[in-house]
């Protein structure tokens, strides 16, 4: 639709990207953090659609399908290594796996 | 109409501020899916109707649904109690509702004025299929090389004889481990 100016979608996609990051870096569960990264994708993926519906072009929608393909294989490998991290250290807080550190 | 957009948007921020912000990981997972469904509302105000439905099904149903199987898998609230109590209703709820009445008036004005720019499925199927045939390939090796990895990365670690562990044994495992410790 051609009513809503295209960089208040610019701007919601840059507002929810920016809520996942800080949720990236406050949060310290696992799981929370692989979700906060989903936000962050599906962010990027909304600022392509939008920029696809500027110009009236499929090619932003291709590329939110590529965005979505990426999340799923990311999110499997993710919550695979959150179940790992579980079963080693017992627990999904992030700060318990600091064993590299120097 | 212009204001499905602003309604959607504010919702879909409120939605993901309250992932980030609750401390309960199920009612996080469950404020993501009313952001995902806002999301979508987005994308078909601005007439991508074919990825708004991609975006409900592959994203709040199939990658949602493996998070909460992880959840599950992972046994996080054994210690919470079951019943999720009354008032963890009350905002997914009134959130939901916002959208629902949306889509009915979107519905009921039989999208006439909806649809400035759509780009259809047809459009994005002949260019998906057209132009971008490469990446889909490397999409479709992406998605098999993770399939190999989180098998690879979930099965049991000390499984030296290499007999064959699927992820219902891998869960089974992971609470007699729990149950011992």
């Amino acid at each position: 639709m051609a009513n809503v100016p295209y960089s208040y979608g610019l701007l919601l996609a840059a507002v929810l990207f920016g809520i996942g990051f800080a949720g990236l870096l406050v949060r310290r569960n696992l799981i929370v953090v692989l979700a906060c990264i989903e936000i962050m994708l599906n962010a990027a993926g909304l600022a392509f659609v939008v920029a696809g519906a500027r110009w009236g072009r499929p090619d932003g929608q291709v590329m939110f399908l590529f965005v979505l393909a990426m999340a799923a294989a990311e999110v499997a490998v993710g919550l695979a290594i959150a179940i790992r991290f579980r079963q080693t250290l017992g627990s999904l807080d992030v700060d318990d796996a600091d064993e590299m550190k120097g | 109409m212009s204001i499905l957009f602003f309604i959607a948007a504010a919702v879909a921020v409120i939605a993901t501020l309250f992932v980030v912000t609750r401390a309960d990981l199920v009612h996080a997972l469950l404020y993501l899916v009313v952001s995902l469904f806002a999301v979508a509302v987005v994308f078909y105000t601005l007439g991508a109707p074919f990825v708004a439905a991609l975006e409900v099904i592959v994203y709040a149903g199939a990658i949602m649904m493996l998070f909460l199987f992880a959840v599950m898998l992972l046994n996080v609230r054994a210690d919470a109690p079951l019943r999720v109590p009354r008032r963890a209703w009350l905002g997914p709820l009134v959130l939901v509702a916002v959208l629902l009445a949306e889509l009915i008036y979107a519905l009921t004005l039989s999208g006439s004025s909806l649809r400035g720019v759509e780009v259809g499925p047809q459009q994005v199927g002949a260019s998906l299929f057209g132009p971008y045939v490469l990446g889909v390939e490397l999409a479709s090796m992406l998605l098999l090389a993770a399939l190999v990895g989180a098998r690879h990365v979930a099965g049991q670690p000390d499984d030296g004889a290499g007999r064959p562990r699927d992820g219902a044994g891998a869960a089974r495992d992971a609470g007699e481990g729990e149950a011992e410790a």
